[in-house]
C-alpha cells in the first residue's frame, strides 16, 4: 500500500520534471529572437575623455577578507582620483553563489562598472551577461569569470610565474626532495586551479624528479577549515617535507597550525601571503619566504581598467593600451587579459619594508 | 486561529513595508521588473522547499537535510550529464533520488521511531557526503542555454522567473493538500495531539512517511532550479540553505511544536525575507547587517507568540 502510493506520487513528479524540462526547450526557441540588439562591438577610441562620477562598485570573493580590503584600498584610491564614484559591497562567504545577488543588485542600480574577484567562474557569468547587456563594463581581477562574460581580466601575475615561483620556494627549503602538499582555497576557484594544474607540470620535470606530491587539500578559504586541513594533512602523510598553500587564508592557518606544533622547523611552509599576516613566523623562521603580488596594486589597475572601459578608450581587445596613473601603460593581452607583473618574494631580509 | 489570521496580518503589513521603504531608499530601483525578477529568483529554492517543510513542521516534526538533498540532486546533475545523459531523463531521476532520501528519513522516524531532529542532522551530513562521492570537488557547468535560461532569464513578456511559476503551482497544491483535504486535517491533527490523532483512527506513521518522500522530492526539485540558476552543478550547492527554508516557515508562524499553521504564512515569510534581503542589498547594507536582520526577525516569530500568550492569561 505505502509503496504504491510513493510509486505514484514519484510518477507524478516525474512527469511534472519531464514538463518543466519541455518548457526549457521552449524558451531557447522564445528568446533566440529577442537577444539580437544586445552587445555592439564599438571600436575603441585611445584618446577619449577620462569619464567622470562614473559609478564603479567593487565585489570581492568576500568582505572581511584582509587581502581584498587592500585591494579596495588600491582600487578606491584609483577612482578617487579619477573623479569617479567608488562602493564595495559582497558576501560574508565565498560560496559559489552568493555574488550573484551582488551583480544582479549593481545592474540594478546602475553602476557603470563591477570590478569583480569571482568565487566561482560559470556560476557568475549569466548575472554579468545580463548585467553587461544594461551596458556595466565588467573587469575580473584575482580570479576570472568566464571570459564570454566580462572585458577585461587583471591577472595579479602570470600564471606560469606564480606556480613556478612557488615550486621553487618549496624546493628550495626542503633540499630538493622529499614529500610535499598543496593546501588550497576552494575546489572551484579558477585561479588556484589554474596554478596546481602549472605546479604538476613544474614537479614532472627533471630538477623536480626527487619531489613527490602526496595531495591536493582544500580549505575553503576558511581560516578553522585550512588549519584543520593542515592537521590532517600532517597527520596522514608522517614523511611529509613541505606544504605550499597558494592562498593567504591558506597559508596563514598553515603558519598557526605549524608554529604550534612539534612540526615547527620541520616542516617548510611557502605560498602566497601578505606580509602583515606572515610576518611573525618568517621573522621567528616557522616560514621561510612567501610570495605575493601587491593587491593594492591590483585593485588600483583593475580600477584604471575600468575608467578606460568605460570611457571608451579600450574595449578589451588584444593590444589595446591604457594608462594606469602611477603604474605605467598596460596592455591586453589575448583573452582580454591584462598582466600586473612579477611577484614579490618575502623573505626574512625584505618583508618588513612592506606593510600590506 | 484568531492570533495566526494576526500573525499574517502583522506579515503583510511588513511585506507592504519592506516595499515601500526598500523602494524608497533605493531611489525606485527596488520596485521594478528587474528587481521583482532578482528578488523572485534569490527566494524560490527556500520559498519551494519551504511547502512540503510546512507540512512537516505542522505534524511536529522537522526535515534539516533538505539542503543536503539539493546538494545532491545538483551534483547528481553533474554526474549524469558528464555521463552523457539527456536532460530529460535526468531530471526526474534526480527527483526519484530526492524521494528516496525522503523516504529514508521517513522510515526512520517512523518504523524506528527515532526523533526527526536527529535523523535529519544525521542524513544532512550522510547527504551532503553522497553528493561529494557522487561529483567529488568538480563544477559542471557545460550545460546548454536552453536550459540554463530557464533559471537566467523570465517568462518571455514579463517579468516572473520560471522558478517562480513552478513554486506558485507547489504552493497551490500544498496549499489545497493542508487546508482542503482529510489528509491536511489529519496533518493538523498528529501536530496537536498524535497520540489522540492516532487513536481517531488517523495513520499516523503512514501521513509523516508520505510528509518525508515529499519533502525529499521538492528538495531534489529545488537542487534543480538552483543548478539552473547558477549554471553550475556542484556538490556543495546549497551548503547551510536548510536554516533559511526553516526561518521562512517558523516567520509564518508556523508553531515549531506543530498544530498550527499556514501555507498563505509561509508564502507571504519568504516573500518578507527575499524581499528584505535583496532591499537592503540594494541599499548598500553590509551582509552582517543582513544576517542580523534576519536572525531578530525569526527571533521575533517564536517571541511574539508566547508574549501574546503570557499576556491573555495574565489579564482574565
Amino acid at each position: 500500500m505505502k509503496r504504491a502510493g510513493f510509486a505514484k506520487r514519484a510518477a507524478v513528479l516525474a512527469a511534472a520534471a519531464v514538463l518543466l524540462a519541455g518548457c526549457g526547450g521552449t524558451t531557447k526557441d522564445n528568446s533566440g529572437g529577442s537577444s539580437g540588439g544586445g552587445q555592439t562591438q564599438t571600436t575603441a577610441n585611445p584618446n577619449a575623455p577620462t569619464a567622470k562620477d562614473l559609478k564603479i562598485t567593487f565585489l570581492p570573493k568576500q568582505v572581511n577578507n584582509p587581502y581584498f580590503t587592500v585591494a579596495q584600498g588600491g582600487a578606491e584610491k584609483a577612482s578617487t582620483a579619477l573623479g569617479e564614484q567608488f562602493k564595495a559591497t559582497g558576501p560574508s562567504d565565498a560560496d559559489a553563489s552568493s555574488q550573484v545577488t551582488y551583480i544582479n543588485t549593481a545592474a540594478q542600480q546602475g553602476q557603470n562598472a563591477l570590478l569583480l574577484a569571482a568565487n566561482d567562474s560559470n556560476a557568475v557569468a549569466p548575472a554579468l551577461k545580463a548585467a553587461r547587456k544594461q551596458g556595466m563594463k565588467v573587469v575580473t581581477f584575482d580570479s576570472d569569470a568566464a571570459a564570454d562574460a566580462r572585458d577585461v581580466f587583471i591577472n595579479q601575475a602570470s600564471s606560469q610565474e606564480i606556480a613556478a615561483g612557488q615550486v621553487k620556494l618549496i624546493s628550495d627549503a626542503i633540499g630538493g626532495s622529499g614529500e610535499i602538499a598543496i593546501l588550497s582555497a576552494t575546489a572551484n576557484a579558477t585561479n588556484q586551479n589554474a596554478w596546481i594544474d602549472i605546479m604538476k607540470q613544474e614537479l614532472a620535470k627533471p630538477a623536480y624528479a626527487n619531489i613527490k606530491l602526496d595531495e591536493i587539500a582544500y580549505g575553503n578559504d576558511d581560516d578553522q577549515t585550512s588549519f584543520q586541513k593542515t592537521q590532517g594533512l600532517l597527520q596522514a602523510h608522517p614523511n611529509l617535507k613541505g606544504i605550499i598553500s597558494p592562498t593567504t587564508v591558506g597559508v596563514a592557518a598553515a603558519a598557526r597550525y605549524l608554529d604550534s606544533s612539534s612540526y615547527k622547523g620541520k616542516v617548510a611552509l611557502t605560498g602566497l601571503g601578505t606580509p602583515n599576516q606572515m610576518r611573525k613566523f618568517i621573522q621567528d623562521g616557522t616560514v621561510g619566504s612567501v610570495e605575493l603580488w601587491d593587491p593594492a596594486k591590483l585593485g588600483e589597475l583593475a580600477a584604471y581598467a575600468a575608467v578606460a572601459l568605460s570611457s571608451g578608450q579600450i574595449t578589451g581587445q588584444q593590444g589595446e593600451k591604457f594608462k594606469a596613473g602611477d603604474l605605467g601603460e598596460y596592455t591586453i593581452g589575448a583573452k582580454g587579459e591584462v598582466v600586473l607583473g612579477p611577484p614579490l618574494t618575502f623573505t626574512k631580509d625584505n618583508i618588513d619594508k612592506y606593510n600590506f | 486561529m484568531k492570533s495566526l489570521l494576526r500573525w499574517e496580518s502583522a506579515l503583510f503589513v511588513l511585506l507592504v513595508l519592506v516595499a515601500v521603504v526598500g523602494s524608497a531608499a533605493t531611489g525606485g530601483s527596488f520596485l521594478t521588473g528587474q528587481g521583482a525578477f532578482n528578488v523572485g529568483s534569490d527566494l524560490a529554492v527556500v520559498a519551494l522547499i519551504a511547502m512540503p517543510l510546512t507540512l512537516v513542521v505542522v505534524a511536529a516534526e522537522i526535515d534539516l537535510s533538505v539542503a543536503s538533498v539539493l546538494g545532491l540532486s545538483s551534483a547528481l546533475i553533474g554526474m549524469l550529464w558528464n555521463a552523457g545523459w539527456p536532460l530529460e531523463a535526468i531530471l526526474p531521476v534526480v527527483i526519484v533520488v530526492g524521494a528516496v532520501c525522503g523516504a529514508i528519513n521517513g522510515f526512520l522516524v517512523t518504523k524506528l521511531g527515532l526523533p526527526s531532529l536527529a535523523v535529519t542532522i544525521g542524513t544532512l551530513a550522510l547527504y551532503r557526503g553522497l553528493a561529494f562521492v557522487v561529483l567529488g570537488d568538480q563544477a559542471v557547468a557545460d550545460f546548454p542555454d536552453s536550459y540554463t535560461q530557464f533559471g537566467t532569464t523570465p517568462v518571455p513578456g514579463t517579468w516572473i522567473p520560471y522558478s517562480i511559476v513552478l513554486f506558485v503551482v507547489l504552493a497551490v497544491v500544498f496549499g489545497l493538500l493542508l487546508h482542503a483535504t482529510t489528509f491536511g486535517r489529519a496533518v493538523f491533527a498528529i501536530g496537536a495531539n498524535e497520540e489522540a490523532a492516532r487513536f481517531s483512527g488517523i495513520r499516523v506513521k503512514r501521513i509523516k512517511f508520505i510528509l518525508f518522500v515529499l519533502t525529499g522530492a521538492v528538495a531534489a526539485l529545488a537542487g534543480i532550479v538552483y543548478t539552473l540558476r547558477y549554471a553550475s552543478a556542484r556538490a556543495d550547492n546549497g551548503t547551510g540553505l536548510e536554516l533559511n527554508v526553516v526561518t521562512a516557515v517558523l516567520l509564518g508562524g508556523v508553531s515549531i511544536f506543530g498544530g498550527r499553521g499556514t501555507i498563505g504564512g509561509v508564502i507571504l515569510a519568504a516573500l518578507v525575507l527575499g524581499g528584505l534581503t535583496d532591499a537592503l542589498i540594494l541599499d548598500d547594507i553590509a551582509n552582517e547587517v543582513v544576517k542580523l536582520v534576519t536572525g531578530i526577525l525569526l527571533l521575533a516569530s517564536v517571541f511574539a507568540p508566547a508574549v501574546t500568550k503570557r499576556l491573555r492569561g495574565a489579564t482574565p
